[in-house]
């Protein structure tokens, strides 16, 4: 079969994609309908996806077009925007996340967020990697100098660092900032990692690492990675939704999506006619 | 003419007249505040200094000539007719104006101790090296010459061979008097309070309708044990005084009689005319180090200011141990957890303006609510053994410190909620997204952020606390305090004791003091040493509020 490439070369890539098959996924997050408020302005409308458990699952879309704010729905982080109403349910492992009585801050520990700007705490790059677990009562140092080489060798970064634990993470390149950012998140052991464009502040070199940290993290780790980059969203991931003024336009596996998009839209989108 | 205007319109466009304008404007504030602080620096350090003494003759025409011996403290240019005017017999020939000179002859128990003289009245003007400048415990100093020092009532060295043989036993004057004083402050002063806290006791106890035969026998037994202490120190003060008593001195004022001067009324005696630079260089840093270390003589007009130092930075630090918490709560709570509507901008509005209350109303505040209902009320319930006596119904170090902290709150508040605004989103939505609090992330990320910005309002808290003396003079600053707030009788800090206060002592020496020309230059010195008590605070409030800064630098990307 001739697949038409659109400019982005799947094969190239070397990662076999094609076997992959969303019917076939464990569920991660289910959400059967979702809509979002802010005010009176609708932002979402009527979402509904399953997120596999253990893959890459990227949002693609133009600026504007939801996929920040349904990421933010996993963990809850638009609880904190005034204003901001919910229409819906999101099960987590078959729980739903909103239903009343919900610990947020647990669900915040259990789905762990990255963040554009890498946000390290103005403090060492140790009390940084275990923020979350002080935050969580552990005041073993042992338990606690584990984690800290575990989380920093999960992303990457232990032989960055190994002997400037104790000196302020923010001395970091940016790079390295959001590598210990992820190492911080991974600390408390989440289950799923949403990354909310985790490299467009970064130089092409780091975001290149924590593209392959993601890679490698998706053995552990339920990822769900919002990107504008095309091409990145190609490369890591496993499955794609493609969203468009707050709705969810098409979602599959990613080779098809880039390869054979079933609907115009996202051909548009994909072959750079708009966004 | 066209071209020049253009040229000068280019000029106007080009924006330099504004950077002038700023520039002027910056380079006035600097010249005034520089200005301020060389005024008040050289009249008030100026008086440390030991200036020569002269003899001369005051010749007023048509009368007795009449000798004199003093420094110039100034010097003047008046117009001959304001002299005539006065009622000098003034020549109505010669220049317009005339020197006048302000000479500060002492000796106050002869007459007054400042003199203005005509300069051109002056004859004979000398400055002989064996002069004294005697600084006594009471009446000011003495100015003359010392002839004789005598042991119990015998001479026992005369002329040329006097001021050798004053020196040792000077400084054995000095020895004894400080032993004097430490047991009279100290020893004394402990003995009384612990008689006063026994008949507290027995007072409390007779309310308590507990006082049986054998409290009473206890209370007896301590109270006879004081006494047998307070006689032994009062033997001991007994021979020290005799002792103090031996050596007395004989000295001359300008008038010629003779005057028998005892040397426990000497602080110090020196020689101006006959000193070196050198001599005069260490005499003036030994003055300089009494006045911040001593304590005030004769009606504050004398002697140091360190009880005034004390009290005022004792004071600031408890306003900054109660204003920090309670600003920082307050802003916290406004800027974090309150609901942002017009009610949250109305009390916002409100604390912006509180600031902005005349500082005496403060003082108003402080007497009429803390003075008298809070104290009023903890007097009845803890310390109802002292009445009628107030202990803390009355104004004092507590009050003074609580009054500055309201004056000061809206400061700390303003500046501290402006720092929590200032924390980036993401900082805080980092640490929500890693399973924290609320609170938790307020205080274990937010808060150390914005702690530079708490240091900045607690900076502009003390500037202003520390100046402040308006409504102290309501709420329990004293022109003088017997002793330090801080000191050692149990519980050592004494918060209802009244206390000193530069501020106030500024006001009371420059405006209530009985001698207005010898007090002034304290007025300026002790102006200086205000404005450099404040500094002081202030650059360490900054040292720590740079060290924060470093340590919690926002991101800067």
């Amino acid at each position: 079969m001739q697949t038409p490439t659109h400019g982005i070369d799947i094969s190239a890539l070397g990662r076999d994609k094609r076997s992959l098959r969303l019917a076939d996924e464990t569920v991660a997050i289910e959400v059967p309908q979702l809509s979002l408020f802010y005010g009176q302005k609708q932002a979402l409308f009527d979402i509904s996806l399953n997120i596999p458990k253990q893959r890459v699952t990227a949002f693609i879309g133009p600026s504007g077009c939801g996929k920040s704010t349904l990421l933010r729905c996993f963990n809850r982080m638009n609880d904190l925007v005034d204003g901001c109403r919910i229409e819906g349910v999101i099960n987590l492992d078959g729980t739903n996340i909103y239903r009343k009585g919900e610990d947020v801050a647990d669900l915040r520990r259990r789905v762990g967020m990255v963040f554009q700007k890498p946000n390290p705490f103005p403090k060492s790059i140790y009390e940084n990697v275990v923020y979350g677990l002080r935050i969580q009562g552990i005041k073993q140092k042992r338990v606690l100098d584990e984690t800290v080489e575990w989380a920093l060798k999960g992303a990457a970064l232990w032989e960055e660092v190994k002997d400037r634990l104790h000196e302020s993470a923010l001395g970091l390149s940016g790079g390295q900032q959001q590598r210990l950012v992820i190492a911080r998140t991974i600390a408390v052991q989440p289950e799923v990692l949403l990354l909310d464009e985790p490299s467009s502040a970064l130089d092409p070199i780091s975001s290149l690492k924590v593209e392959e940290l993601i890679y490698e993290l998706k053995a552990k780790y339920t990822i769900v990675i919002v990107t504008h980059n095309m091409q990145q969203a190609a490369r890591v991931s496993d499955y794609t939704a493609f969203m468009y003024m707050g709705k969810l336009i098409e979602y599959g596996d990613t080779d098809t999506l880039f390869t054979n998009p079933a609907k115009k839209q996202t051909e548009d989108y994909i072959t750079g006619r708009y966004g | 003419m066209t071209d020049k205007r253009k040229t000068r319109q280019g000029w106007f466009q080009s924006g330099s007249p504004w950077i002038w304008m700023n520039g002027g404007a910056v380079s006035i504030a600097v010249v005034m505040t520089l200005g301020l602080l060389a005024v008040i620096a050289v009249r008030g350090l100026a008086h440390f200094w030991a200036s020569d003494l002269i003899e001369a003759r005051y010749v007023i025409p048509g009368e007795q000539p009449r000798p004199l011996i003093g420094e110039v403290v100034e010097s003047e240019e008046v117009p001959r007719e304001r002299l005539a005017g006065a009622g000098l017999p003034v020549e109505n020939e010669g220049s317009e104006f005339m020197v006048r000179k302000l000479i500060k002859v002492g000796n106050r128990e002869l007459g007054a101790d400042f003199v203005w003289v005509v300069d051109n009245w002056l004859e004979d003007v000398s400055k002989p090296k064996d002069l004294v400048a005697i600084e006594r415990r009471e009446w000011g100093n003495f100015y003359g010459r010392l002839l004789a020092v005598k042991e119990q009532g015998q001479v026992v060295a005369e002329g040329g061979a006097a001021w050798p043989a004053l020196q040792e036993r000077l400084e054995r004057a000095k020895d004894l008097h400080d032993q004097l004083n430490r047991v009279e402050r100290v020893d004394i002063g402990a003995i009384n309070y612990g008689m006063e806290r026994l008949r507290l006791k027995a007072r409390e106890l007779e309310l308590e309708g507990a006082l049986n035969a054998e409290a009473q026998a206890e209370l007896d037994r301590q109270r006879s044990e004081f006494q047998e202490q307070y006689r032994a120190l009062e033997d001991q003060l007994a021979k020290l005084n005799q002792a103090l008593a031996r050596d007395s001195i004989v000295v001359q004022p300008s008038t010629g009689q003779e005057i028998e001067l005892n040397l426990a009324k000497v602080v110090d005696i020196h020689r101006p005319n006959a000193m070196s630079t050198g001599e005069k260089l260490s005499f003036y840093a030994a003055k300089v180090w009494e006045f911040v270390s001593d304590e005030p003589r004769e009606a504050n007009t004398e002697g140091g200011v360190f009880p005034a130092i004390f009290g005022t930075v004792l004071m600031v630090m408890i306003m900054a141990v109660i204003v920090t918490p309670f600003g920082v709560i307050a802003a916290v709570y406004l800027r974090e957890y309150a609901k942002q509507g017009p009610l949250t901008r109305l009390i916002r509005i409100a604390v912006n303006n509180l600031a902005g209350v005349p500082s005496i109303v403060y003082g108003v505040f402080g007497l009429g609510f803390f003075v008298y209902v809070l104290g009023g009320s903890i007097d009845d319930l803890f310390y109802r053994e002292a009445a009628p006596t107030p202990v803390f119904g009355t104004p004092g170090l507590m009050w003074a410190s609580l009054t500055l902290a309201i004056l000061t709150l809206p400061v700390v508040i303003v500046s501290t909620e402006e720092g929590l605004a200032r924390i980036p989103r993401m900082i805080r939505e980092g640490s929500l997204a890693l399973g924290a609090t609320k609170s938790e992330t307020l205080w274990r990320v937010v808060i150390p952020m914005a702690s530079p910005a708490m240091m900045t309002g607690l900076i502009l808290a003390v500037a202003r606390a520390a100046g402040e003396v308006a409504p102290l003079m309501l709420v329990g600053v004293v022109k003088l305090a017997p002793t330090l707030p801080l000191n050692g009788n149990y519980p050592y800090l004494h918060l209802d004791q009244k206390i000193m206060h530069l501020g106030f002592h500024i006001y009371d020496v420059g405006f209530q003091s009985p001698n207005v020309e010898a007090a002034r230059p304290l007025v300026y010195a002790t102006a200086f040493l205000l404005v450099l008590v404040i500094a002081v605070l202030n650059f360490a409030a900054v040292y720590i509020r740079n060290h924060l800064r470093e340590k919690y630098k926002a991101l800067d990307h």
